[in-house]
């Protein structure tokens, strides 16, 4: 199996579409600590304006590596699935579609160990990617604002997490983000398996991503207790469970603690759900599967 | 002489195409097995079937005296193949893909031994290039370089001259003549072409949609007492008369405006073109026809045909 997960992980990188998204997050990280850096105190008065009048925000203290990475984390996690599915989705259909999945299946290797090995280097890609992100994010946020107390806003009101208080909570998260992130690599690796082309997979995967987003974000009773609680996508931001803090009865947040574990233990065991759904179908898929191509 | 592959009653069905009806046949230990059949004639889905690829509607695959479906791996590991056009990690070296795939197939396989396999092929020069820089004919040449690295002791190659020039092809019939003979190994060959086939394969399979319509050894398959003539004369309706009036009629297998097809044995052709000749018939031209189509007609044609344009 390490022979497969070697040539596995030597192929997807000597691919130069698997640099894309290493490339798009370090832009995209790069262009938000730029504009911070000079716009920060104005972007903070913008998205705190509506409690700016009856609060007295200390807006340098904000805006230290510790927000920033907060603030990235925020925008970039909505949109990393689809530079994951640049990968996942290719990883079988390519092989489909360029012929090699027969000239693989050819080799002593079983159809389920190939598949676990392809989803291993998926998910291993995935994490890569991630701790790039969790580089560029947290550590150059930090060299370049400095660290201090986090500020999270949560719906109507604001949360202080020591500084001391802050470095685990990214871990978490980043570990959370990642078992999320490879919901969105099973996804597509479940596509990828039953077609063709990787196209389709990459295409399906960030639509079906797009409406499963739309559905978590809508505030609509019919669906809030019905297909809601249900979609992996209203999951996927359970992240920020780990920076929302308890408070004792003076308003001080109390260090280490966490306001709603077990909802955020419940997110990632319906996360690992998804994973085992959507990687045990496609090698149910695959095993029955006649190779044409 | 031991069994190598013995595939029975073999089918495959597409829905309500039959791509492989009922097919049963036995390559033995140390043959060259040609696999004919014109394009669509199920040669690949059968290949396809031999690797697994593929799982048959009904019908059994031993090879190696094991079943293939429920010792794939080990079977896998002992064959090599090339099926249709040998689609290769085109990103990738030469290099890295016959590596790679060699230590797939279960093989520690050296620098100096994939080096050896390269230069075998003629690509050794070529061994860091990568693979989207090679013509149709190298990516076949690196094909079968990958589908003999890890030493198999059998070889399933469909049709894997596609591609290759003069040179390539006659290369390509050395090296099956050499794994064969010099090596011992099993080697199962298809094509389209017989003459082809002919040249290497000491047992030959025809196989017509999806159905065997043939199996024997090269010499009692090539029978030179049916061999098919083309003959072309300034005037075929009135060639065709004269025929028909001769001892002749019973050799017509079709005729067409522009050629008469005959069946005859091979040292007759002379009498014929002298019969024709003594009857003032004008030939342009009378050649022994070789392909798989005209083979196909010996087997299947029993009444002679006459194009309408040609009564």
């Amino acid at each position: 199996m390490w022979n497969l997960l070697q040539f596995e992980l030597f192929k997807t990188f000597k691919k130069p579409r698997t640099y894309i998204a290493f490339g798009a997050i370090g832009a995209i990280v790069f262009l938000i600590q730029l504009a911070l850096l000079i716009n920060g105190k104005e972007y903070v008065q913008f998205i705190l304006s509506s409690i700016d009048e009856t609060l007295l925000i200390p807006y340098t203290k904000i805006t230290n590596g510790y927000w920033i990475c907060f603030a990235i984390l925020n925008l970039l996690l909505i949109h990393v699935p689809i530079l994951v599915a640049l990968v996942s989705g290719d990883i079988i259909a390519g092989e489909a579609n360029a012929g090699t999945l027969r000239l693989l299946l050819t080799k002593p290797v079983s159809r389920t160990k190939l598949l676990l090995t392809k989803f291993l280097a998926c998910t291993i890609y995935t994490l890569i990617l991630l701790v790039w992100m969790a580089f560029l994010a947290l550590f150059i946020s930090v060299l370049l604002f400095g660290t201090n107390d986090l500020v999270v806003a949560k719906e109507f009101e604001l949360l202080q997490i020591e500084k001391a208080d802050v470095l685990w909570r990214y871990f978490a998260a980043f570990g959370f983000a990642a078992i999320a992130l490879i919901v969105v690599a099973a996804l597509s690796f479940f596509l990828s398996s039953i077609s063709q082309n990787s196209i389709g997979p990459i295409v399906a995967t960030v639509s079906i991503i797009i409406v499963l987003t739309i559905l978590s974000e809508m505030r609509i009773p019919i669906y809030d207790n019905t297909i809601k609680p249900y979609l992996f996508t209203t999951h996927m931001l359970g992240w920020k469970g780990f920076f929302y803090i308890n408070s004792n009865a003076d308003g001080q947040t109390i260090k280490g603690s966490i306001s709603n574990l077990p909802a955020v233990l419940k997110s990632l065991s319906i996360l690992f759900a998804y994973i085992i759904i959507f990687v045990g179908s496609a090698i149910l898929i695959f095993n029955r599967k006649d190779i044409l191509s | 002489m031991q069994q190598i592959i013995e595939v029975k009653n073999l089918t495959k069905k597409f829905k309500e195409i039959t791509a492989v009806n009922d097919l049963s046949f036995t390559v033995n230990e140390g043959d060259v097995y040609g696999f004919l059949g014109q394009n669509g004639a199920g040669k690949s889905t059968t290949m396809r079937m031999m690797l697994s690829l593929i799982r048959p509607t009904s019908g059994s695959i031993t090879i190696f005296n094991k079943d293939l479906f429920t010792n794939r791996e080990e079977v896998l590991r002992r064959t090599g193949a090339i099926i249709e056009k040998p689609d290769l990690y085109n990103y990738l070296t030469a290099y890295e893909n016959v590596a790679f795939l060699a230590k797939l197939s279960g093989k520690i396989v050296s620098r100096k031994m994939i080096m050896q396999f390269l230069q075998m092929v003629s690509l050794s020069e070529r061994a860091n290039s990568k693979v989207k820089t090679f013509s149709q004919g190298m990516k076949q040449r690196l094909g079968i370089a990958v589908a003999l690295v890890h030493d198999p002791s059998l070889i399933i190659l469909d049709e894997p001259t596609n591609g290759l020039d003069p040179q390539g092809i006659a290369d390509t019939r050395e090296l099956i003549k050499t794994l064969s003979y010099q090596h011992g190994k099993t080697v199962m060959i298809s094509s389209h072409l017989l003459s082809e086939i002919e040249l290497i394969a000491n047992r030959i399979l025809i196989i017509h949609k999806g159905k065997k319509i043939a199996e024997g050894s090269a010499k009692e398959l090539l029978n030179p007492s049916k061999t098919i003539v083309e003959i072309n004369t300034t005037d075929n309706i009135s060639a065709k008369e004269i025929l028909m009036r001769s001892e002749w009629r019973v050799n017509i297998k079709i005729v067409q405006t522009e050629k008469i097809i005959l069946q005859l044995d091979k040292i007759s052709i002379p009498s014929l073109i002298n019969y024709l000749v003594q009857n003032n018939v004008a030939i342009l031209s009378a050649e022994p026809r070789h392909s798989l189509e005209d083979y196909f007609l010996s087997l299947t044609t029993s009444e002679i045909y006459v194009e309408p344009a040609a009564i």
